[in-house]
């Protein structure tokens, strides 16, 4: 794939050494086109060049329809379109089925990449995104993908068509929000619990238009699947974009899969951010997301013992092998409670292989849990784990909206993988220190 | 387009995607039609069977969180709502709304001085809402000059049909 930067050599080097910028200011100042060569402030208006754009199946049938009205014959470059066919993969209905037929037609006519059968968030992050890159999805969780350094944010399908004409979208600079994570993790508690915690501090319109940027010596111990719960669940605050920078963690996982860095941003020194949240983890402990909001916060040992009919282990949040990894430590010698079902949906291909290779997903099963092929499924109610009416799920996914997961009537709780397995343990939602000790 | 009259329908803070129009709709259609009769189920069941063509929903805070579903925006304005008013909106919903022509109005206080069922006017020209009611009258917040454009044409797929180009280009 080639990388179009705009900016000039100079102007380059003089935005990335600014010590006043946030991080989303300076890449937004080396994208923008309305104005190449001036400097991006938050709240200012820009045009911007984007260097890779995605949709899914429950997006892309519609920016087909929008690109094929507005006249449009051909993208407006097929190597920065990528299409995933995962929100009900394989189909389970006819008419799905012909959505996905018309994704692989367009595909096809275009010559861009689809794919299916993967997460889109998991497999963008394994195949394609690299720091400095400007990416923009029609899935509301592209956030994710900021865990590598990328400023990766998502809108609906007729702008997304929109970009596949020209190459180019409009965009407000975020303000920033610093979160700072330092001090020893306490056993037991994982990126899903710090990011819970955070959201039921700032609630969840509390980085609403705004960018999170992660950081501090826990965040810089984390591996990339612990950084992209944290971006990932960013969105559930409402921002516009999650940020881990690039270091050598990011340097080693891009190694691994051959990629190298487009741009490595850091946020400058003396950068103005709306709200700096220093959170010492020491304290923390195992948190949970009570039905019907993401930001209904409470420990995990408050409300222990409500009895649950489906533990559910998937979706972009907490899918990836080591959240699997977790769950088998936890699992390995035990049984899920007879009368739960633990639904575990892995976030690729790759991440089931490796699950199959290392023998989590064997210990997984002897456990009682049914291994799905991945799809977003339960965690969007289209299958693989759809509530029925007055259930209860302990999900380690990112909304509990009313009817989420299924019936209007059903509960969602969302923990960490380790709560979510524990629950299923005991049938009942449970502290996983229980089992760590 | 521009000016607007019609009954309020009262929602709460943090009206998310999953209730304006549930995946599993959303999953097996694009025909607005069929995503009208499915519009906020998960609070009320009847509500589009309710709604009269040109009523508006009147909202608090963080309006459209959740999903990036244009759906929701679409579902809406096939019910025949023709404006949603509301103290502040999530970013995505906010975009898509405008993108597909339905006027999205920020007024930080008018929910708070509404109720369900009463007569609103909204001047989109001189930027201001009306309560017919009870007579409060207050001014919108003013959108950048681009999305105004896009609006008054209808949106997004309109605008470039008649200029031939994007608002922001």
């Amino acid at each position: 794939m080639q990388y179009a930067n705009i900016a000039s050599k100079d102007f380059q080097d003089k935005v990335l050494a600014d010590e006043g910028l946030t991080f989303s200011e300076k890449i937004l100042s080396l994208k923008r086109s309305d104005e190449p060569g001036k400097v991006a402030i938050a709240n200012e208006i820009i045009v911007a060049k984007v260097d890779l754009t995605m949709a899914h199946d429950g997006t892309a049938p519609l920016a087909i329809k929008v690109l094929d009205e507005l006249g449009i014959k051909k993208v407006w470059d097929n190597s920065k379109v990528i299409l995933h066919i995962d929100h009900t993969y394989p189909s389970s209905s006819e008419q799905i089925a012909n959505f996905h037929s018309i994704m692989r037609k367009f595909a096809k006519a275009q010559g861009c990449h689809i794919q299916e059968g993967n997460i889109c968030h998991q497999y963008m992050l394994e195949n394609y995104v690299v720091p400095g890159m400007l990416i923009i999805g029609a899935d509301s969780h592209t956030n994710t993908q900021g865990c590598l350094g990328a400023f990766a944010t998502g809108m609906g399908s007729t702008e997304i068509a929109a970009i596949w004409a020209s190459g180019k979208i409009w965009l407000r600079v975020p303000e920033s929000i610093k979160v700072v994570f330092k001090g020893n993790l306490p056993k037991g508690v994982y990126a899903k619990d710090l990011i819970l915690f955070t959201i039921g501090k700032i609630s969840c319109e509390g980085a609403n238009y705004k960018t999170m940027e992660f950081t501090g010596s826990v965040v810089k111990e984390f591996s990339i699947d612990s950084r992209a719960t944290l971006c990932n669940m960013s969105t559930e605050a409402g921002a516009k974009a999650g940020i881990v920078e690039m270091d050598d963690v990011t340097k080693e996982y891009l190694m691994s899969l051959g990629r190298e860095p487009m741009l490595e941003v850091h946020a400058g020194k003396e950068a103005t951010y709306d709200k700096v949240l220093e959170e010492d983890v020491e304290q923390m402990e195992p948190y949970i997301a009570l039905p019907h909001s993401v930001d209904n916060v409470k420990p995990v040992r408050e409300v222990e013992g409500i009895p649950i009919d489906q533990a559910f282990l998937g979706s972009c949040t907490n899918a990836r092998l080591e959240d699997l990894m977790i769950a088998a430590k936890i699992l390995k010698g035990r049984k899920v409670k007879e009368g739960v079902r633990l639904i575990v949906t892995p976030a690729s291909k790759s991440v089931y292989k490796s699950a199959l290779k290392n023998e989590i997903a064997s210990i997984l099963m002897e456990a009682g849990a049914s291994i799905t092929s991945p799809t977003c499924g339960a965690c969007v109610g289209t299958h693989c784990g759809v509530l029925g009416s007055g259930e209860v799920c302990i999900s380690s996914s990112n909304r509990n909206f009313i009817g989420r997961m299924g019936s209007t009537d059903s509960k969602v709780y969302l923990a960490s993988p380790a709560t979510v397995v524990a629950s299923a343990i005991k049938g009942v939602i449970t502290d996983p220190r229980d089992y760590l000790r | 387009m521009i000016f607007l009259i019609g009954r309020a329908w009262k929602f709460s803070d943090n009206i998310d995607t999953d209730v304006i129009i549930p995946y599993k709709y959303k999953a097996r259609s694009i025909d607005p039609k069929e995503l009208a009769e499915h519009c906020m189920e998960g609070i009320d069941p009847n509500f589009s069977k309710k709604v009269k063509k040109g009523d508006f929903i009147v909202a608090g805070r963080n309006f459209g969180c959740g999903s990036s579903r244009e759906q929701a925006p679409v579902a809406i304005k096939a019910c025949g709502i023709s404006a949603v008013i509301a103290e502040s909106f999530a970013r995505i919903f906010y975009r898509n709304a405008i993108n597909i022509g339905l006027p999205v109005i920020i007024c930080k206080d008018f929910p708070k001085e509404t109720n369900e069922g009463d007569l609103i006017e909204v001047d989109l020209k001189e930027g201001f809402v009306k309560n017919l009611s009870n007579g409060k009258i207050m001014k919108i917040n003013k959108q950048p000059a681009f999305l105004e454009r896009m609006l008054e044409v209808g949106g997004l797929i309109e605008y470039y049909k008649k200029f031939r180009k994007f608002p922001w280009e």
